[in-house]
């Protein structure tokens, strides 16, 4: 028999004051994120729309209009000419060329595996589709350089009788194509892998064939998830710097020819940080115009990807 | 297992149902008009891995009519069910021998076409799991990958089924609507209508009307006996009064065996087994 009752009342203030420690310890680390994108946003911003001070921004000296109309990207020939066109055309170029790779390499890639492997086979892919996903860009850039472009792309280029440049758009789309293919099919399996056992038996009940299961009832079912995975992959080849960099060239060319040089818009950043660009310069505030565009961008992808991903959520219980 | 032959349940059964004719009195020398026999098992064992589910299981299941299979959780109903469509074979590991015969063909046998054999023999599920598609769609699935394209063919099969599964008058103005929709009951009609249009012989029922409630159970229980006139049922059941209120013979399954079949009236009122009658007047499982 029990002579005391327990007390509901806090034994001690300790407890309290340490679960508030924690919940602000936690808020912080949630809040550092906030802060860095808001100061990105803000440094974009002041750099290029409205400068603080004195300081001058980029579109208070270049219009918009310019910006976004002019063929030509040439920041250090004489006066400056501020295109953006030729930019976005080489962004462009290596994206399309990325998601024709990756996303039907990585599509498939995931359907099998969470349809048609063997455990033991998931085993010995998704790791090595990990390492893919782990190798420095750098690598991929220089792979491309060195491999797809001689030993793949030239004797194309030759058959076709086109002139191919050592830096064109084609290898550095491949490449990035290559390097997106384990991000949608890693997503794509998650979401393909979450559609309830229930449907595929149904599926099968109804005398589907394997192939009939995944592609009419859990492809569609998973259908929203799999879309995310894609704009998320397409905002990643967007934002791919490095191997684009190598492969693609620097060279700013509006171009309807892939097998030419190109210079990307996070190519050209590159570049011109690395350049002897004084600071405050128009050509050097130029570098914060075109990551607000890139920005914009990639921010419209990823919204666009959560409004997907969220339409259709509760698509099943 | 002579105990268990067709002849033997059929000379017992009382049931009146004019599509099974009935039969002389057992050991009667003329040759009664057989009912004909739609699916048997012979000597099957079922293996998950090394786990052994099933242990020689024969059974005799007669066309257009309704065999329950009770028993505790666990006892392989369900699993003995799902080798009937070879729904077992998508589970990584199982094995089966013995003889499962629909029609007097092997089911297992090396030429026969598993996607053929689930449109014959089709299944309704314990959760009700319509795709998230429409209601027409849901129906059509099943015709459309069967190679059936025409507007107005589908249109029919969708209007036929849906009648057929007691649902058209619910769903008739909302055909193109979610089936996700509709509440459990309707959904679980669905899945039947579903099931329907893809012109099977047997349906299997694992424990249809489980997750519904009394009124939407009766429900489905009422259409269990008009689908009986067509199809031969195979239903598993945790209910015991639904057993014996929907079939025309029933089995009881403990621990992977088959413990007794016979006609449901005689199984349920002079079980021959001492475990059966444990299990019937709920002494356990």
């Amino acid at each position: 028999m029990k002579s005391e009752r327990h007390s509901l009342a806090a034994k001690t203030s300790v407890r309290r004051v340490w679960e508030q420690f924690v919940q602000f310890l936690l808020f912080t680390c949630a809040f550092i994120s906030v802060v860095t994108t808001a100061a990105i946003v803000f440094v974009l911003v002041t750099e290029s729309i409205v400068g603080l001070g004195d300081s001058v921004a980029f579109f208070q000296q270049v219009s918009l209009w310019n910006f976004l109309t002019d063929t030509k990207w040439a920041p250090q020939y004489g006066a400056g000419e501020f295109g953006i066109l030729p930019l976005l055309v080489g962004t462009m170029w290596i994206t399309g060329i990325a998601a024709l790779i990756g996303i039907p390499f990585g599509l498939a890639t995931a359907i099998y595996l969470s349809e048609y492997a063997s455990p033991k086979t998931r085993g010995i892919i998704k790791p090595l589709l990990e390492i893919l996903a782990g190798i420095p860009t750098v690598v991929y850039g220089y792979f491309a350089l060195v491999f797809i472009t001689p030993l793949v792309i030239e004797p194309v280029g030759r058959f076709l009788g086109i002139q191919v440049d050592t830096f064109n758009a084609l290898s550095a789309g491949i490449v990035v194509g290559i390097m997106i293919i384990p991000m949608v099919s890693s997503l794509s399996e998650d979401v393909l892998r979450a559609v309830p056992r229930g449907l595929r038996e149904a599926g099968y009940a109804l005398g589907s064939t394997r192939f009939d299961v995944s592609v009419k009832v859990v492809l569609p079912a998973a259908l929203s998830g799999v879309l995310a995975s894609f704009l998320l992959a397409i905002s990643r080849a967007l934002g791919e710097t490095m191997a684009v960099t190598i492969a693609g060239g620097v060279m700013p060319n509006l171009t309807l020819n892939p097998f030419e040089q190109v210079c990307t818009m996070t190519s050209n950043i590159v570049t011109m940080a690395g350049s002897d660009s004084p600071a405050g310069s128009v050509e050097y505030r130029s570098i914060y115009a075109v990551a607000l565009t890139l920005f914009v961008i990639t921010f419209v992808m990823n919204v666009l990807s959560q409004f997907i991903l969220n339409k259709y959520r509760e698509v099943y219980q | 297992m002579e105990l268990n032959t067709f002849e033997n349940l059929i000379s017992k059964r009382d049931g009146d149902s004019p599509e099974t004719p009935k039969t002389g009195t057992a050991g009667s020398k003329t040759p009664a008009p057989k009912a004909l026999t739609k699916v048997e098992t012979r000597n099957l064992d079922f293996y998950y891995g090394p786990l052994q589910a099933l242990f020689g299981i024969s059974m005799v299941m007669p066309e257009k009519s309704v065999t329950a299979l009770i028993g505790p959780s666990g006892c392989g109903k369900s699993t003995y069910l799902r080798t009937l469509n070879r729904m077992n074979d998508i589970i990584e590991g199982t094995r089966i021998t013995g003889d499962i015969l629909v029609d007097n063909e092997d089911i297992y046998a090396s030429q026969v076409d598993v996607v053929e054999l689930r449109k014959k023999v089709g299944m309704v599920f314990q959760k009700s799991n319509p795709f998230p598609k429409s209601i027409y769609d849901n129906v059509a699935f099943g015709p459309r990958i069967g190679g059936i394209k025409g507007k107005s063919q589908l249109d029919e099969i969708v209007h036929r089924t849906l009648k057929q599964a007691a649902i058209w008058d619910e769903v008739k103005d909302r055909l193109n609507s979610s089936a996700l929709a509709l509440s459990g009951g309707q959904q679980q009609r669905l899945c039947i209508a579903r099931t329907l249009a893809t012109n099977p012989e047997v349906i299997l029922m694992d424990e249809p009307a489980s997750a519904l409630d009394p009124a939407s159970t009766s429900r489905i229980e009422d259409l269990i006996f008009e689908l009986k006139k067509d199809y031969t049922i195979i239903i598993v059941t945790h209910n015991m009064q639904q057993a014996a209120r929907v079939s025309d013979c029933t089995a009881f399954f403990f621990q992977g065996r088959l413990i007794e079949f016979g006609t449901t009236k005689s199984l349920f009122t002079t079980p021959r087994e001492k475990q059966t009658e444990d299990y019937i007047t709920g002494r356990f499982g």
